[in-house]
């Protein structure tokens, strides 16, 4: 693939072209002309629209996002309740600052669309409070689009009320999670519970209500622009359109791209992050950020697909792609993600709570070289029972790197093994 | 109603819509273990003990949570359920105070049943309890955070049932805590001292301040006469210390058992119950004819005492004068019954057993001193600690033959009975009053709008050509309602009977472990059949009542009356 077409440009083709406080670039660039062709359809074929594309939620997840309008169109209450989630917090994760710094209307013609499509009048996007930057940004684009009749009562005189709030975290990773975030919103303290019922359903003030990640609002007009069958043909059979990849770590080029989905992570890696710095050798690559697999270099020809990820036990949640060289000492990397989550949980469910600090005392056993095989026995007890009984993602998914070290690295661990052991019992 | 057909562990059953899998569970004869899950609040779904495998779920559901949907294939005992259980109780052991022999609640711990019944016997994580100072700041209810296991059964309890919310989470991770706002001290913070937290905590987190030692030091001691009463609410709970059904009328065993302690006078506090009717029934009486503060609030519950004290203190003329029926028997123990017996007070050791953890504080009050340095109550044990204490001494309580309370304050009437359960001063109130002011005899003795578990429950009387209307309120969140319409000045009532804990005194914070409305209505029902039980029903027609009045208090709100049964309650607002 040449680095052309491997650059497929739709959310990030007017970084750089415009400015992002000028309400007038976005439209002069064919900004905000989708949604008004998109007010004159019905919301059934916007979301049949959405369907055909194949979008799937680029938040780590991948829920149909056609199947969640539709979810939120047909159930019963009302108001119903629109959210992008921008509190983007996951380590490695910078698609959501940077699409806010630099494009923020793109997501409010998305949201708006959504909001349209589903009978929605109400909507927030709700950001992580450390960007300050996207805070401001989408604040003024709010504005505007206010000022311009996109936003607020009757909208381009269709008889269609919507507007948004801006909603900014307290600087928790876990308000990241669905339920958190509603209750954050709600004025709560940030806690996950458990489900059903979902958000669709029953979620923000137990309303019917879709959260969508920022970027799948952004994907929405490109969407009602070329339409749901072209849309589709981007990418792969079960990951369709383009992905936003934060590329970090021992690269070139780290940066922000968008490839088509189908990508492989080596070419991401080598042809546009231009490979490791002097030509050292990879030791593992960590996807989707701190929650996320890591595989070891004999896997990079993986490509950013649903289906191939999940036939090897892996996903690439939202997109961060971190590169650790043959210099880094997997256990530290360990010690420092399970650092992490510690600080992360909210503390409500024994697994995650009780379950991150005893991972740390394992982990550091291992690292100080005083672990035995019963240390390996119990990390592996405590993995199994974190990942199948915690109550939301964060506990579900804190154990992963762990897990898939001691499967693609298992002498990281067993080299670790206090000696001494062969003669305990 | 929509019936759901489930398969759980190859047995097929059929729940309403609507059931979760724990419960439709029970009915398959299987008991999941749990610890956050109370029939009577919201599901938490926090400790995540009660996890079971739904075929074609990716992780272990929680099954208090999880509702049964058609066709779901649920298995409760696989290896990967045993595995997850075990290891989260291995977790919740790893930062709890295991020293289990020196534990209040050791053998009465949901923990630690749950732990053994899986087959944990330790811990393979390290433990990493930090050991905090116990709370022993209130003088009824004791914190023990290194106990604790953040189930939030408490929380709930507190801010729901009694809308408080003096415990919350504190902090986030391996840093979660219950605790009062900022970390204050119990003793420090606005709370009632109700207990209804130690009664739902599955743990040793919260439980009664113990005060068992002293009352043994006392028996032991040659120089004390040690006399007990005995409230209405405990002979209808004390007998599922022993495992007995909910409900089982034990009072003929409790006052063996007593004896059998070495008490040397066992006492009713249903005997002070009916004088706390001749006297509030005459001071509502007085407060209607003079055009006194109404409604009058009832003065004997001291969790409710300990909450419009702190939190609608300018309603405080409304509260009757009277002393609570365990204080009204303390007075009268040192200031009558001491001298009657040829003893100086002091030389009198006066115990209660109550339903109740505020009792203990209202007994530490000193407004109850009437010699002004000596409390009229020396101790308040609660049932639960009765239960401990027979325990202790060996007694077999189910073998016990029955035995009568002693003369001269162990005489009492149905109505001193009822004020065990809610709407029951009321009852035994408008029994007195009516015949009182109409010089008539009621035909049929039961007030039942006044009865059962409704949360605020009205009547209206007619007495002699007035109609006089009344309300009974039960757990605070309910009394919260009651004194807004105060003073909204929207409350038409004379009489408003008020209790602090849900049910009224048979669902006290000192009650045998539970919180759930099936047991305070089994407790219930025990009350009323006890009261139907008895030969008088009416507080006015106890003769030892009469005597006292012949012999000492002369007239009801008369001097001595004043000195030794009323007083007044002051602003603690904090």
């Amino acid at each position: 693939m040449s680095n052309d077409t491997l650059s497929k440009k739709l959310l990030t083709s007017r970084f750089g072209k415009i400015k992002a406080d000028s309400i007038d670039d976005y439209v002069s660039t064919g900004g905000y002309s989708v949604f008004k062709k998109a007010l004159s359809m019905s919301g059934d074929d916007i979301i049949s629209e959405i369907k055909t594309s194949g979008l799937k939620g680029r938040g780590g997840a991948g829920f149909p996002t056609g199947l969640k309008m539709d979810s939120v169109k047909q159930a019963e209450g009302t108001p119903k309740y629109i959210i992008c989630n921008a509190d983007e917090g996951e380590p490695g994760n910078f698609k959501d600052r940077l699409l806010m710094e630099n494009d923020p209307h793109q997501i409010i013609e998305g949201m708006i669309i959504s909001a349209f499509a589903t009978g929605t009048n109400h909507g927030y996007i709700f950001i992580r409070g450390e960007y300050i930057k996207s805070i401001r940004t989408i604040e003024i684009a709010l504005e505007q689009a206010r000022v311009k009749g996109y936003l607020g009562d009757n909208i381009l005189d269709t008889g269609f009320d919507f507007d948004i709030v801006v909603h900014t975290g307290g600087g928790s990773y876990v308000c990241g999670e669905e339920f958190a975030l509603l209750v954050s919103i709600e004025g709560k303290s940030g806690r996950a519970t458990y489900k059903p019922p979902f958000p669709t359903t029953c979620g923000l003030y137990n309303k019917p209500t879709q959260i969508n990640n920022v970027e799948t609002f952004c994907n929405i007009p490109h969407i009602m622009d070329m339409g749901g069958e072209e849309f589709s043909k981007i990418g792969t059979d079960s990951s369709k359109g383009t992905k936003l990849v934060c590329l970090s770590g021992n690269v070139v080029k780290p940066g922000l791209y968008e490839v088509p989905l189908g990508t492989t992570i080596r070419s991401i890696i080598d042809d546009l992050g231009g490979g490791v710095p002097n030509n050292r050798e990879i030791k593992m690559v960590q996807l989707g950020g701190a929650s996320g697999p890591v595989i070891p270099k004999s896997m990079l020809d993986l490509k950013l697909c649903v289906k191939e990820m999940n036939g090897n036990d892996l996903s690439f949640g939202s997109g961060a792609i971190i590169v650790m060289d043959e210099r880094i000492r997997v256990l530290d990397i360990l010690k420092r993600i399970i650092e992490f989550f510690r600080h992360e949980s909210c503390g409500k469910c024994t697994p995650c709570r009780e379950g991150l600090t005893q991972m740390l005392i394992l982990l550091n056993r291992f690292i100080e070289g005083t672990a035995t095989k019963q240390d390996l026995a119990l990390l592996d007890v405590l993995i199994e029972t974190m990942g199948q009984a915690s109550i939301c993602g964060l506990g579900q998914a804190a154990p992963t790197a762990i897990k898939k070290v001691l499967k693609y690295f298992p002498e990281e661990f067993e080299g670790r093994i206090h000696s001494m052991d062969s003669v305990t019992v | 109603m929509n019936m759901i057909n489930v398969k759980i562990n190859n047995r097929q059953v059929s729940v309403p819509e609507g059931t979760s899998i724990l419960n439709a569970a029970k009915k398959t004869g299987v008991t999941i273990p749990n610890l956050c899950y109370h029939p009577d609040q919201e599901v938490k779904a926090n400790c995540r003990v009660c996890v079971v495998e739904v075929e074609g779920a990716r992780t272990l559901q929680a099954s208090c949570a999880t509702e049964c949907k058609e066709g779901m294939i649920i298995r409760t005992n696989t290896n990967r359920v045993r595995n997850a259980r075990k290891t989260v109780i291995e977790l919740l052991l790893a930062n709890h105070d295991m020293n289990c022999t020196a534990c209040k609640k050791n053998n009465n711990c949901s923990l630690q049943e749950i732990a053994a019944n899986i087959g944990v016997r330790e811990s393979r994580f390290t433990n990493v309890v930090r050991n905090q100072e116990i709370d022993t700041s209130s003088p009824a209810i004791e914190r023990n955070q290194n106990k604790c296991i953040k189930c939030g059964r408490c929380i709930q309890m507190c801010a729901e049932v009694q809308g408080l919310s003096i415990l919350d989470y504190i902090g986030r991770s391996d840093d979660v805590e219950v605790k009062p706002a900022y970390g204050w001290y119990l003793g420090d913070v606005a709370c009632v001292a109700c207990g209804q937290c130690s009664v739902v905590c599955p743990v040793a987190a919260i439980t009664e301040k113990e005060d068992i030692e002293e009352v043994w030091e006392a028996i032991n001691n040659p120089a004390k006469t040690v006399i007990v009463q005995t409230a209405p609410a405990v002979r209808v709970s004390l007998g599922e210390e022993f495992g007995m059904e909910p409900g089982e009328i034990v009072t003929g065993k409790m006052v063996a058992s007593l004896r059998t302690l070495g008490f040397d006078s066992v006492f009713d506090t249903d005997f002070t119950a009916d004088l706390t009717i001749i006297e509030e029934g005459h001071e509502l009486l007085q407060r209607i004819k003079e055009g006194g503060t109404l409604p009058m609030l009832t003065s004997c519950s001291p969790g409710w005492i300990n909450f419009i004290e702190q939190y609608y203190p300018e309603l405080l003329p409304h509260l009757s004068t009277c002393k609570s029926p365990q204080q009204m028997f303390g007075a009268l123990a040192k200031g009558y019954y001491a001298g009657k017996i040829g003893k100086k007070p002091e030389d009198i050791f006066s115990v209660s057993i109550m339903p109740c953890t505020a009792k203990k504080f209202e007994a530490d009050r000193d407004e109850m001193k009437v010699d002004g340095k000596n409390a009229d109550v020396d101790v308040v044990l609660t049932t639960r600690e009765l239960g401990k204490m027979l325990k202790q001494a060996g007694v077999d309580f189910n073998k016990l033959e029955e035995e009568d309370y002693d003369a001269p304050f162990g005489l009492s009437t149905g109505a001193g009975v009822i004020f065990g359960a809610t709407g029951g001063v009321m009852e035994a109130a408008l029994r007195t009053v009516y015949e009182v002011v109409t010089g008539e005899t009621l035909e049929s003795l039961d007030f039942n709008m006044v009865r059962g578990l409704e949360g605020i429950k009205e009547a209206e009387v007619d007495l002699a050509g007035t109609i006089v209307k009344v309300a009974v309120a039960h757990s605070l969140s309910n009394a919260r309602k009651v004194m807004e319409l105060i003073k909204s000045g929207k409350a038409e009532y004379a009489f408003i009977e008020i209790m602090c804990c849900p049910g009224g005194c048979i669902g006290g914070g000192g009650q045998p472990l539970g919180g759930t409305d099936e047991l305070r209505l089994k407790r219930i029902d025990a009350i009323y059949r006890a009261d139907k039980g008895l030969p008088l029903r009416k507080s006015h027609e106890n003769p030892a009542v009469k005597q006292l009045y012949d012999e000492f208090l002369e007239k009801p709100l008369g001097e001595k009356s004043h000195h030794l049964l009323h007083t007044h309650y002051k602003n603690r607002k904090k």
